[in-house]
């Protein structure tokens, strides 16, 4: 597994620029996503009013959300279910761990969760003789790969099917070098038949949450491949890792946010399996797993509550910040450095690893307004990356070059006669440079700027001489 | 201190705090009254249109549906099924009274076992405890009668739907089920399934089966 | 339309300033035929998007300050930038705490604040230009304008009533071009590779004109532009709208 790398963000980029693979990719890719949710969208009237009614629910959670995770805790117990509370992803490790090891457990099968990443459980399972599988196809792959996700909800989006298919026969020394899997389809069955041995012989089942329900005790999942089912009706213990800001109140609630889950995240009205797990096996139950635990993980949730970050705890994890957001798409998840890219992966990752590990995300922004345009939870993305630049600049991270450059420029702007002069020099000085020509290749100072394009030059006197001029 | 303690602790110190009275109690009336928040359009309206929207919907996902009359028809209906799809003329179910009443001599040769799904069965059939017309939605719920194996262990996945229980909305199916198990209780699993398994993980084009069943089939029963 | 002429201050732009004042004129015209009379406060340097931008809100707030001093009196004013129109309107009234004198000024500004193609459009019913400028033209949404202050179907609506002017959309027209302020010098290879993209779109419409709201932008597309050595010329649609087209375009001399 890649360790974190946030801080090493610009040569991630440098990386991912030059990579063609992961430019084919992403730019295949990023435009269906979009035109998927634009049609879902369209096709709903009620979509907007239901993204408002979503943000309610969710900010009513954690104006209660301690009165809501004790309630959620004790509907768990009543149905028989186990809940485990982690402050740290190492407690979180060790539960998980505990549970394994009590059913002597060889083998566990995994839905995709993106909190297993968070506390990088893959890694811990295999340091303790415990083999973990993902099944979902994407994370299978990476795993495979021994990479990260690159996207929250598409996590092998960055890779292209030949790079499937090389991995494929790469680990799959059962496969037939004359088989042809050239083809997508092809692909999948092979994933299929491979992952059905899995899912029958597993020990534990481990998935995620997409929603925690307050009023039952219920976990929910969704996902289009069965995968999850699979995971966690087939072996006899059933693990749901989750973080606390998944609560919602009620059945109703949670339908609401799944009304625009889907759609923004893959442009579907549902997703093909929505599944609410509510305890372990019941008397007379034929099938489904004996045990039944939650792990209720924080790991640094509760510092972001009561301050102006909170609106990310809105976050379900979507995605749809991401494939609408044009320096994820230039740069793909993995340059981001650690679980959560994209956005959203801007604002919750300097709140979990710290700013000062993180600086370069919340500033590799243009402040488009994209993600909050189609944030299903009205989360406000760009005015939460402010606020990190404003904890960046509160505390003196940024480069003493950038900091004296913007004080300097400052200093002038907040003295208009002043100001007046160095733009009429600055103006008349680069005009000069570029006569004839009407921009200029080099300026000093500005690399950032000439190094991919021209400097168009200023055309010569200020407005506000120009304008005395005139109009005296 | 516990883990449970420190967050809630936290949890406690960060957010704005009105009396603890009356958060506990807009928690309470929340969680009592679970009042149903918008519900779109879409499904709303008579069985018909309930019936058609569904069908809409199923066929959008990949599934299939058929619509019958009589429910005695349905051995029938899944022999031809079967036939038709080249499959085995073999489908498991589980204990569910209404399946288990069905004249499943009228399905020919079909030989129909009951229990949990193993690896080697190729078809299923359920009785599904609603659909949902808004989103072509099947819902099941888990226990003897329809084990939650059966809906995604075989390729082939046969659901019989009453009209009776063909909702507009998801709510509606949250309403029948607080009136089956009680306020704040459910089933160890409640599936809702639109359509077979699919994946898009590869280039972002979608392939079907992934995991799960490779077909869906709506029998309805008017 | 008002009925009195409306006192008009020119928000000018500390961009539009420094590089290119025929905007500044264009968009003077473009009131001024709409009947307005037009002053240009002394006072005002730049909205103060760059300090706010970078995190160091006092001296955003500052300059905030200073704009709101430097317009007061003014029936409305206008800015040739969504950007920073959006800046006074959305964010000004931010900085400061409701109830304060300084918010309630805020308040007042960002009402009386408009983009020049919104506040034609919008405020002085304006249905169309007379002008004439040759070109077939795309039109790129800079991201503030459209996401900030919902422009649209301003531009284009004055545009179309160009005599001269024929309108292609590119693909993507409401996606970032790259520049972002800071952002395109901080990290000038992912500006580059959106920059990228977006000229293939501009390039795919076979339009020999750029035309966009916000001179920022403008500069970031024309740099690579003419740095490809591309014929396309690149226009602020205050200029089009003016019917200015002896003014060499943005990036080139002649």
């Amino acid at each position: 597994m890649t360790e974190m790398s946030t801080t090493a963000f610009k040569d991630n980029v440098t990386r991912a620029l030059a990579d063609d693979k992961l430019q084919f990719a992403m730019t295949e890719t990023g435009p269906r996503f979009i035109a998927k949710r634009t049609k879902a969208r369209e096709a709903l009237p009620e979509f907007d009013q239901l993204r408002d009614q979503a943000r309610d629910i969710k900010d009513h959670v954690l104006d209660h959300l301690d009165i809501y995770l004790e309630t959620y805790e004790a509907k768990v117990k009543e149905a028989g279910g186990h809940v485990h509370w982690a402050e740290t992803p190492d407690e979180a490790r060790a539960a998980v761990l505990e549970i394994c090891r009590k059913a002597n457990a060889k083998m566990v099968t995994k839905g995709k969760s993106m909190i297993s990443e968070e506390i990088d459980l893959n890694k811990h399972l295999e340091e303790n003789g415990i083999t973990p599988v993902e099944t979902d196809l994407g994370e299978y792959i990476i795993q495979l790969r021994n990479e990260r996700p690159s996207h929250i909800i598409a996590p092998a989006v960055h890779l292209t099917r030949d790079q499937v298919e090389a991995d494929f026969r790469r680990v799959h020394t059962h496969l037939d070098p004359k088989r042809d899997l050239t083809e997508i389809p092809a692909l999948v069955e092979e994933a299929r038949a491979v992952l059905r041995q899995k899912y029958l012989n597993a020990d534990v089942g481990i998935t995620g949450a997409n929603f925690l329900i307050a009023e039952t005790g219920t976990s929910i999942i969704v996902t289009n491949e069965g995968n999850g089912d699979l995971t966690q009706s087939l072996p006899k213990v059933h693990i749901v890792l989750a973080s606390i800001e998944k609560l919602v109140p009620t059945l109703e609630d949670a339908t609401t946010i799944l009304r625009v889950l889907a759609r923004s995240a893959t442009g579907q009205d549902f997703s093909n399996y929505t599944t609410f797990s509510t305890g372990g096996r019941r008397p007379g139950d034929p099938d489904g797993p004996v045990e039944y635990h939650v792990i209720l993980l924080d790991n640094g949730r509760t510092s972001v509550l009561g301050t102006e970050f909170q609106d990310m705890l809105r976050c379900i994890r979507c995605g749809a910040c991401l494939n609408h957001c044009p320096v994820y798409n230039a740069v793909g998840g993995h340059a981001y450095g650690w679980v959560y890219p994209g956005p959203i992966g801007s604002v919750v990752t300097p709140a979990l690893v710290g700013i000062e590990n993180a600086r370069h995300l919340p500033n590799a922004s243009t402040f488009c307004g994209r993600c909050e345009e189609v944030c299903p939870m009205r989360i406000p993305i760009p005015k939460m990356l402010r606020h990190w630049r404003e904890k960046e600049f509160e505390r003196h991270l940024q480069p003493t070059s950038q900091r004296w450059g913007l004080g300097l420029w400052a200093f002038m702007a907040k003295r208009p006669r002043l100001y007046r002069k160095a733009t009429a020099i600055a103006a008349r000085v680069l005009s000069n440079q570029a006569v004839g020509k009407g921009r200029l290749k080099k300026v000093p100072l500005a690399s950032g700027w000439t190094a991919f394009r021209d400097l168009p030059a200023p055309q010569g006197k200020t407005f506000h001489q120009l304008w005395k001029e005139r109009r005296p | 201190m516990s883990a449970r303690e420190m967050i809630l602790g936290r949890v406690r110190a960060r957010i704005p705090r009105g009396p603890e009275g009356a958060r506990r109690e807009a928690v309470e009336r929340r969680l009592a009254e679970h009042p149903r928040n918008l519900i779109p359009q879409r499904g709303q309206g008579d069985i018909e249109h309930r019936i058609r929207v569904f069908t809409e919907m199923m066929l959008a996902v990949g599934g299939t549906v058929e619509v019958i009359d009589d429910i005695n028809e349905v051995p029938h209906h899944v022999a031809v099924y079967l036939r038709d799809g080249n499959l085995p003329a073999r489908v498991r179910r589980g204990a569910d009274p209404l399946l288990a009443r069905l004249p499943w001599h009228r399905g020919g040769t079909l030989e129909v076992v009951e229990g949990p799904a193993v690896d080697e069965d190729r078809a299923s059939v359920t009785h599904a405890f609603a659909g949902i017309a808004e989103s072509g939605t099947i819902v099941q719920i888990s226990g003897a009668d329809n084990p939650t194996t059966l809906n995604f262990l075989p390729e082939a996945h046969i659901v019989v739907l009453e009209s009776a229980a063909l909702f507009a909305s998801y709510e509606e199916a949250w309403t029948k089920l607080r009136s089956l198990m009680g306020e704040g209780i459910m089933p160890r699993t409640v599936n809702m399934i639109s359509g077979p398994s699919r994946t898009a993980d590869i280039e972002q084009t979608i392939v079907r089966p992934a995991h799960g069943p490779k077909n869906m089939h709506v029998i309805i029963v008017r | 339309m008002p009925e009195t002429s409306p006192r008009v201050g020119l928000f000018v732009t500390c961009l539009v300033d420094m590089f290119r004042p025929s905007i500044g004129f264009a968009t003077v015209k473009l009131l001024e035929d709409a009947g307005c009379t037009v002053e240009v406060p002394e006072l005002q340097t730049c909205c103060g998007q760059p300090a706010y931008n970078s995190g160091d809100q006092a001296d955003a707030r500052a300059l905030a300050l200073n704009v709101i001093e430097a317009f007061k009196g003014f029936d409305y004013v206008v800015v040739p930038s969504g950007s920073c129109g959006g800046m006074i309107v959305k964010h000004y009234p931010e900085f400061f705490e409701p109830g304060s004198t300084e918010h309630d000024e805020a308040l007042d500004l960002a009402r009386r604040t408009h983009e020049i193609t919104s506040f034609l459009t919008r405020v002085m019913k304006v249905e169309k230009v007379e002008a004439q400028f040759p070109a077939r033209a795309t039109y790129h949404d800079s991201c503030s304008g459209l996401r900030e202050l919902g422009i649209r179907n301003e531009p284009r609506k004055l545009l179309a009533s160009v005599e001269g002017v024929s309108l292609r959309e590119m693909t993507d027209a409401e996606v970032c071009c790259g520049f972002g302020g800071t952002f395109c010098v901080k990290y000038p290879g992912i500006s580059d590779k959106m920059l990228e993209k977006k000229l293939r779109h501009i390039e795919a419409t076979g339009a020999d004109t750029l035309i966009a709201g916000d001179l920022g932008c403008l500069m970031n597309m024309a740099g690579k532009l003419k740095r490809q050595g591309s014929a396309i010329k690149v226009r602020h649609v205050a200029e089009v709208l003016a019917g200015d087209y002896e003014t060499p375009p943005i990036a080139e001399a002649e």
